[in-house]
Formats: structure tokens, sequence, C-alpha cells
């Protein structure tokens, strides 16, 4: 090692470091929860999903309104919950893509602006960043997606309830859906932290999370077993079988999901993106 | 104390940084200088834990950085200004760091006001100057309070106002007893600010050295002389072995001297009773030492320690 030659002699003693309190994991939470509120455009997009989706259960409702009108009287069926008209798929799989895309931006904008070299000289403990996030950005959209769901719940059995076509909240399979479609929104979200970790890139990270949470399912049937197998894996396959409260037909072509295994399609998502993130976190130069 | 042992860092087969050894004493200001691409950058994000390094060590205050889960109260680090998020205050940049750190939220109020940027908190930083930038930067590497503090190009787009205040900042943090490690590929900007000099080039330790004594390695150390009687005195000089220039407007002639001292060339002219107006001994500026010492690969050589 080298020293410096003709060092003058050192007047003041070097400051100790301020007594240090323990890290805690509640700063790094309070800490993503500032950067998240500090940001003008989070209100405004939170607002926006919540109108947009209930609007289109809404608009689901009210097409089945009138559908129903136009049924006499005495032709009419009871359909026990109309569920596709309080979550209607629309609304719900542009629910995912914001949901996906504002979690994603909630990392990738550090490393687009070079902020996460800021934040990472600040805390060095990289794992623990990523969790905070992942964390800040699960319980926002968990308050969101509670909102939109038992919103959009409310507002289309209120249009449905004008053709005595309503449910309550103790329906059966009810809840179910209440509870399923207030986590989608968190899980997507929590995945599109993972997924802007793993990618960095803006624009990769937003094609890559709409890919993945959205245009994938569609390539898989549920005819073959494989290709079932793989729709089955799908968070969006998931959420529409957690919706569907009734025994599958034995009309039913292809194969059908479990409810416990979409359960757990839905965990598993954000959990493997996450630890992902971890790994490579650690590796990789900021 | 920042200590740097044999730190290289390789990025594919290219060579950024090269068996790097220095340390930077805490009580000064530390110039690291280098060209552009000389590795400077990429030196402080490994000691910062930015990047991992291909060999060698690199540890800040004993241990190294990335060790410490928070680290603002270790080290306050500015690598570039632009690493803020636009959409936010400065104020909130500022809380949200704190915050992390577990620091008292009144530090926040006390750096945007050491910093001159009171007045700017509650504006959104996409709005600021490249100078303003920098200061809220320095406001950053300031809120942990911290003994080691590093920056990376700190007076870039700063007014000459800004440049004299952070001069007397990186001064006064030093004369606090702390490290202060100050990047810069301006020689004339070290000259003033810097004690002593790190100084790399294409990887590699150059010189690790005070301001004074690197400018003095320059072999153009030369000889300023005044005189109504140039002529007479340019034979001279030339007799005793000195290589002579004219500079300087007619009617205010004067000679650059170089391969005499001062002294001997007052000596010869009082001997041949020459009237001197003018006897000064120009040394190198630390541009013209620099430049001697990055010529060529041979000198980086030369100026390896050890």
């Amino acid at each position: 090692m080298t020293t410096l030659a003709s060092v003058p002699p050192i007047t003041a003693a070097a400051p100790a470091p301020a007594a240090e309190p323990p890290a805690r994991f509640g700063d790094l939470l309070a800490s993503e929860w500032i950067k998240t509120r500090s940001l003008r455009s989070t209100p405004w997009t939170l607002a926006f999903v919540m109108l947009f989706v209930i609007g289109s259960s809404a608009a689901a409702s009210l097409a089945e309104y009138y559908n129903i009108g136009k049924i006499s009287p005495d032709a009419r069926t009871d359909q026990g919950f109309l569920v596709f008209d309080a979550y209607s798929p629309a609304g719900y799989m542009t629910l995912m893509l914001v949901a996906g895309s504002i979690g994603a931006l909630a990392v990738v904008s550090e490393y687009g602006s070079g902020l996460i070299r800021t934040t990472t000289v600040a805390v060095p403990a990289r794992g623990s960043v990523v969790l905070a996030k992942a964390a800040v950005v699960a319980a926002v959209w968990t308050v969101v997606g509670t909102v939109i769901s038992i919103g959009s719940f409310t507002v289309s059995q209120a249009i449905l309830n004008g053709r005595h076509a309503g449910v309550s909240f103790s329906q059966h399979g009810v809840l179910r859906a209440v509870v399923a479609s207030a986590l989608l929104a968190p899980v997507c979200a929590v995945i599109g932290v993972g997924l802007g970790v793993l990618i960095r890139h803006s624009a990769a990270t937003m094609t890559t999370t709409a890919f993945t949470l959205l245009m994938l399912q569609p390539m898989f049937s549920d005819s073959k077993r494989w290709s079932a197998d793989v729709n089955h894996m799908m968070v969006v396959t998931a959420w529409k079988r957690l919706l569907e409260y009734w025994e599958p037909g034995p009309d039913r072509l292809g194969y059908t999901a479990t409810v416990p295994g979409s359960w757990i399609v839905l965990a598993l998502w954000p959990f493997v993106a996450i630890v992902l993130a971890l790994v490579v976190v650690r590796r990789r130069d900021v | 104390m920042i200590e740097v042992n044999e730190l290289t860092k390789m990025y594919g087969g290219k060579t950024a940084v090269d068996q790097l050894s220095f340390t930077v004493q805490p009580g000064q200001v530390t110039g690291f200088l280098g060209p552009n691409g000389a590795g400077k950058t990429t030196t402080l994000r490994m000691i910062l834990g930015l990047d991992t390094p291909t060999g060698g060590t690199a540890t800040v205050s004993g241990v190294p950085f990335p060790s410490h889960p928070r680290g603002l109260r270790h080290v306050g680090a500015l690598l570039d200004a632009g690493h803020v998020h636009g959409g936010r205050t400065a104020a909130a940049h500022l809380t949200a760091l704190a915050r992390s750190n577990g620091i008292p939220l009144r530090r926040v109020e006390e750096v945007l006001q050491e910093v001159g940027l009171t007045e700017a908190a509650r504006r959104r930083i996409g709005g600021f100057s490249l100078g303003m930038k920098q200061r809220l930067g320095i406001a950053t590497t300031l809120l942990g309070d911290p003994p080691v503090l590093m920056f990376d190009e700190p007076i870039n787009g700063m007014d000459p106002e800004g440049v004299l205040w952070v001069r007397h900042l990186f001064r006064r943090l030093a004369a606090e007893g702390r490290t202060v490690f100050l990047s810069s590929h301006l020689m004339s900007e070290m000259e003033q600010t810097a004690d002593q000099l790190v100084v790399i080039g294409q990887g590699r330790l150059i010189a690790a050295e005070s301001v004074r004594s690197f400018a003095a390695r320059s072999t153009r150390l030369s000889v300023v002389v005044g005189t109504p009687q140039a002529a007479e005195l340019t034979v001279l000089l030339t007799a005793a072995g000195a290589s002579v220039e004219p500079e300087g407007s007619a009617g205010a002639e004067r000679l650059a001297v170089t391969g005499l001292p001062a002294d001997r060339i007052g000596a010869l002219a009082f001997e041949h009773r020459i009237l001197l107006h003018e006897l000064t001994t120009r040394s190198a500026s630390l541009e013209e030492a620099f430049m001697e010492l990055t010529a060529g690969s041979v000198e980086y050589l030369a100026g390896r320690p050890r």
C-alpha cells in the first residue's frame, strides 16, 4: 500500500460517526412511502384507475340491465351472482396492466434517473431496499385493489337490483370473488417490482410486464393437458377461476384449474419475482 | 480515512482500474486527478460498493463501506448531481434519504440552509439548474454528518460564486478533521482546493503526493528575466549553457530562461553590469506537470510507486 509522502500533521481529530441507531426495516418502509407519496402522478394515477375499473363494472352491469329488460318476466330465471358484470374482465385486465406498470415504475424510475445509486449509497443493504419497495407497493395496491373490488361489486349490484338481479354480500361465491379481485392489483404490482429489478430498463420492463401478465395467457388453451397446465399457472387465468363459484359441469370442454391451485398461483408469482430480484440485485453492479 | 489496495476493475476484456493503491488521509482535502476516462468514477464506485472490484480491496475507516446496512452516517458521496428524481421536491428527496437512515428530519432543513437551497426546498428538482442540483447533491452528502466525504466533479455547472462557496466548504470540512476526497479533471481547480493529490491515468497510479511536490515534478522550471539589455544577456546566458526564449511585447521584453537557476542568472548579470528589472522563478503549473507525467506509458511506469 502506498502512503502519501509529506503528509502534514493532522490538526483536528477525525470526527467519529454520530451514534448510529440500529438499522430498522421500518425506516426503509417510511422512506419508500415518502418517495411514493411525493410524486404528483401517484394520486392521479390511482384515482383514474379506480374510476375506470369501477366504471367498467357499471358499464357491464348496465348492459345486463337492458338485456334483462328485453326478456319477458315469465322467461327470466334466477342466475345467482352475475360475477362477470361485477368484475368485468376488460376493466380488471386494465387494472392488472396499470398495477404491474406502476409497480415496475417504482423501480425502473430509480434506475433510469440514477437515483438508485444515491439510494444504494444511503442504504448499502440492497436486498432490504427491494423488500421495502415491494412491501410499500403491495400495501398501496392492496388498499386500492380493495376499494376497487368492493366498489365494483357495490355499483354493479345497485344497478342490477333495478331488475331484481342483484345479490347480497353473503351470496355463495361473492366473498371469494371480492377477495381475489382485491388481491389481483397487489399481485401484479409486486410482479412489476420484481421485473423492474431484473430488467431495469424502462421500456423493456413495461413491455415484459404487459406480456407476462396479459399477452402470454391467450397463447395457451385448456384443450391439451400441458397447455392447460401452463395456462392455469397464469395470473389472469387464476383470477378468472376464482370468480367462477359454480362447479365445472360434465359438459365442459378441456381441463379446469383447481381453486386452491389458483390461490397458490396468485401467491407464487410475486413471491418468485421478488426472490429472483433479491438474488440478482446483490450480484450486479448498480 | 480511505484505503485502496490493489484495486482492479475489468469490464469485459478492458481494464478500467489497474491494481490501484492509495490512502486518503483525514483532515485535508485530497484531489483525485486524471483525464476523462482514467478510471476515477469507477474507483469511487468501487469504494462505495456500487461496483464489485475484479480484484483488490477498498475500505473506509477500516471496513468495506457496503458492510454497513445504512451508509449516510459513514460516507457522504456525490457521484452525479443528476442522480435524483426530477418529479420530487428537494425537501422530499432529502426527507426520504434521511428517513431511510433514521436521521432526524430537522437535519433536512439544516443541510438545505447550509447549501443555500432553503428557498427552493419546495420546488421540483426537475426545474433546478445543474448548479442547484450540485448543491442538492452536496446537501445529501452532509445529511448524516459523516467523517468521510467523496465528490465526483462537484464544480461542474456552478457559477463563480458557487465555486468559491464550495471551495470554502471543502476546506472547512477538512479542517473539522474529515476526509475529503474530490475528483476532477480540472487541474487548475485542484491547485486551488486540494492539499494532497492522487493522480491516475489509464486506471493506474501516477502520483500520490502533495500538490506542491506534484507541481515541482515538472522539469520545465523557468526563470523570467526583464532587462533593457536583452541582446547582451541572451549571449551571456547561452554561453553559460542556458536556453533563452524572448517573450513579452516590444518595449517590455522579457526572457524566459531554462537551464540556469535565478541566482546564477543574477550573478552573471551583476558581473557584466547588466541592469535587471525582473528576476522571477516560474514554477510549472499543475497542468504542465500533469501533461508531462501522462505524456506516455513509459512515464506511467516511471511514476508508479515502489
